[in-house]
């Protein structure tokens, strides 16, 4: 040890001191996020102002001069409007939503057959929720039930028919029930049909890569409705003639299709992102084909692309309320045509049910994105970059 | 599986040709081909029977024919007596028109509310995220309805019009605003822009080879914004003012003159922009967050100013990872504003389902349809993927 000829050694730490009284709490927090700089406090003024302006009058209209339940018309216009309210009076018309709920719901569905419906759902949410949850066993099982099973017993269910059950024609659908039936199918045969064509394009065989090319880029290039218009006036004209198939079928053709060229894209890229390595020992394992895309490539080009995925399905889920412009009735097209309903028209319906309509359409598609995140987040391995 | 096998000295056996791979694949195209020609080959032959039997023919000759029906917002002249060409033309216009200026405004707000949700302002990257939450979550179809049903059909009558400020009214007839009224001396203001732009294009050469030989910058952003602003104003008023503006006129039933936006055009316009805002939001603050952080850090280090830092270092790679996903809203831009039928505004769809009941053409016009769509998606995505090319990142 060297001897130190130090002047001054401190033998106790001084005490800690406390944080400068401006540097804490609720006045240290806004100063460092509200008024950081003079922009920033004229920014804060002007969103507050916005706030001050618009929220009010929005939670007043929706919650406090809203009305929620009523007979008529009446009770949602003013009296110069032939109604009870007062002049000048404006506010949210649930009692429209409330009074045609069940129509949102199940559309022209017969009213005596509607269980049949309420039990498809709940079989629905039955498999999907264990499905969706990690930790439960069995997925393999829970799986199988709810793509392959559930399909055909929901037919079988919803359309009638057989086993006693009436008839129920798809015109007759309608509402949320139209909605998830599209969505649901359209998603299920968009993703084995996206990642075929997704392996068609990246194949070395040129013809079936040619096809697939010409598949997927005509599909995009053309907006959603020309498609339904498509499959809705054109497919009758491609079959020999007697032979028809129903509107509610067509319009499913249009969709799956339409998704499934999206799917591709992503699945294409996901493909792009695996290493050629991995092909490469896949091969050299003595995988055929099939086999190390099965077991070794699309596992891992999948859980790449998960986001995009589930951002494809929620853009189906949102597109199928063009069904409406080919004269369907999903959700949101019941909610607009019931506008036309003379005894509840008035200025306040329209924007009613078209909150309603998207505050549901909002709730999935919110749902599914959150998920997206949470499953994004529980299969990241740490090979990502 | 796992049995054992023998190595015999001998050469191996060759492979039978059921497994070749060659052979597989000749085989398998061979199969799909056949498959695609049938189907093909029956689908032409169930058309044509099919249109036979409705006695359509089919060919663009029924292009030339008299459409008969009006159109509530053209750009070309057009009447119910022209043909049927030329109201595709009229929708194919209404189309771009929709497309351009949405497109316009929704990169304007996507930047701005991009750039605000990465706000430090706690309540200005709250309101942001707000906004592209909702946005993104519900169908455009739903926030045309929202605008055409919901806001702008529910707008008092002519009578009580809403005031806004310059003269414009606001009613249930759509938006009315002043009209400028362009005099004979008008076409120096067109020169004077283009002088202006030759003259900006000018100074930044002579400035770019000024810094190259001296170092010194040249402040070229103000001055240019002063060219392109001043040299027309200036010219305006030297040239006497050649222009006159029309103010709408309130009478009992209607609105007289001006210059009127009709409530179609607005609620698709408002909602596609809206809606492609929120998308174009999360692209852009994907892109400022890919530019790692060391970057601006180095920028700072090496004593730039945090705005050049901004435009020179930060700017162009965030782009280069914008551009690509940007490209593809434009184009689905451009294909939602198909949506236009639901609200009836005259758009190449609803002008081509109109011709279609009236002809029985379908497969001619869903022709036209593909045509125009995969010609617009071609041109942008060759212009995007040629800007791509440029701004790609050069590695030696």
């Amino acid at each position: 040890m060297q001897e130190h000829d130090l002047s001054y050694v401190r033998m106790e730490m001084i005490n800690a001191q406390t944080a400068p009284e401006r540097d804490r709490g609720v006045v240290r927090w806004l100063r460092t996020n509200l008024f950081a700089t003079p922009i920033d406090t004229v920014l804060t003024l002007l969103a507050i102002l916005l706030l001050a302006y618009t929220l009010p009058n929005f939670l007043r209209w929706a919650f406090v001069d809203s009305v929620w339940t009523g007979a008529n018309r009446e009770v949602c216009a003013t009296v110069s409007q032939g109604g009870i309210q007062p002049d000048g009076w404006s506010g949210a018309c649930w009692a429209f939503v409330n009074a045609k709920f069940a129509q949102f719901m199940y559309g022209r569905y017969p009213v005596f057959e509607r269980w049949r419906v309420d039990y498809t759902a709940i079989a629905f949410v039955v498999l999907l929720v264990p499905l969706l949850i990690p930790r439960i066993p069995f997925k393999a099982i829970n799986a199988a039930l709810f793509f392959l099973v559930f399909p055909i017993a929901a037919y079988f269910l919803l359309v009638g028919g057989h086993f006693g059950l009436r008839y129920v024609p798809t015109s007759l659908w309608g509402g949320l029930l139209v909605t998830m039936v599209l969505s649901f199918v359209a998603i299920v045969i968009s993703l084995p049909m996206g990642i075929l064509l997704a392996l068609g394009r990246r194949s070395k065989l040129p013809v079936i890569k040619m096809i697939s090319v010409i598949i997927i880029e005509t599909v995009r290039g053309v907006p959603l409705v020309s498609v339904l218009f498509m499959a809705s006036v054109m497919l009758p004209l491609f079959l020999p003639a007697g032979m028809t198939f129903d509107r509610f079928l067509r319009a499913l053709v249009g969709l799956s299709i339409f998704a499934s060229a999206y799917m591709a894209e992503v699945v294409r890229g996901g493909l792009q992102a695996i290493p050629k390595g991995q092909y490469e020992g896949a091969s050299s394992l003595g995988l055929g084909y099939w086999q190390s895309m099965r077991l070794i490539v699309l596992p891992q080009a999948l859980k790449l692309v998960i986001p995009g995925i589930v951002n494809t399905f929620i853009g189906l889920f949102k597109d199928t309320s063009l069904v409406y412009i080919i004269g369907m009735f999903d959700l949101l097209g019941i909610v607009r045509q019931n506008f036309a309903d003379a005894s509840w028209a008035s200025p306040q319906t329209p924007m009613s049910g078209l909150i309603f309509a998207g505050f549901v359409f909002w709730m999935f598609c919110f749902g599914m994105s959150r998920y997206s995140i949470f499953m994004e987040r529980r299969l990241d391995t740490g090979h990502k970059k | 599986m796992a049995s054992q096998t023998q190595v015999s000295g001998a050469e191996p056996a060759r492979a039978s040709w059921i497994n070749d791979p060659k052979f597989r694949g000749i085989f398998f195209q061979l199969v799909v081909a056949a498959a695609i020609i049938a189907f093909v080959w029956w689908i032409v032959g169930n058309t044509t029977e099919n249109l036979r039997r409705a006695n359509i023919a089919s060919g663009f000759g029924f292009l030339n024919g008299r459409s008969g029906f009006d159109l509530s917002q053209s750009l070309i002249a057009y009447s119910s007596n022209s043909t049927f060409g030329r109201a595709l033309v009229v929708g194919l216009l209404n189309t771009m028109l929709v497309a351009v200026t949405g497109i316009i405004t929704a990169t304007i707000v996507g930047f701005i509310v991009g750039i605000g949700r990465l706000s430090k302002n706690w309540l200005i990257a709250r309101i942001c995220t707000v906004y592209v939450e909702v946005f993104r979550n519900i169908p455009p179809l739903l926030v045309i309805f929202f605008w055409y049903l919901g806001v702008l059909s529910v707008l008092p009558g002519p009578r009580d019009s809403v005031d806004l400020p310059l003269g414009s009214y606001l009613n249930n007839r759509g938006l009315f605003l002043p009209r400028v009224i362009w005099d004979q001396a008008a076409w120096v203001i067109p020169v004077s822009i283009a002088a202006a732009i030759i003259a900006i294009v000018a100074i930044g050469i002579w400035a770019r080879r000024r810094q190259a030989a001296t170092g010194r910058i040249f402040p070229m952003f103000r001055v240019g914004l002063a060219i392109f602003i001043g040299l027309p104003v200036i010219t305006y008023f030297l040239a006497g003012s050649p222009a006159t503006v029309e103010l709408p006129e309130l009478s009992t039933f209607n609105i007289r003159g001006g210059w009127t936006i009709r409530p179609e055009f607005l609620s698709l316009y408002l909602a596609l922009s809206f809606y492609t805002a929120s998308f174009i939001a999360e692209i852009v603050r994907a892109g400022v967050l890919g530019v790692s952080k060391g970057q601006s850090e180095a920028a700072y280090s090496l004593g730039l100013s945090p705005r050049r830092t901004l435009r020179l270092v930060v700017v162009p790679q965030a782009l280069r990872i914008i551009i690509p996903p940007l490209t593809s809203q434009y184009l689905n831009l451009t294909k939602n504003s198909s949506l236009a039928i639901a609200v009836g505004y005259a758009d190449l769809v609803a002008i081509g389902q109109t011709t279609m009941n009236q002809t029985g053409q379908a497969i001619e016009v869903v022709a036209i349809w593909m045509v125009v769509y995969l010609g617009l998606s071609l041109l942008t995505s060759g212009f995007m993927n040629w800007y791509n090319a440029k701004m790609a990142l050069v590695e030696r």
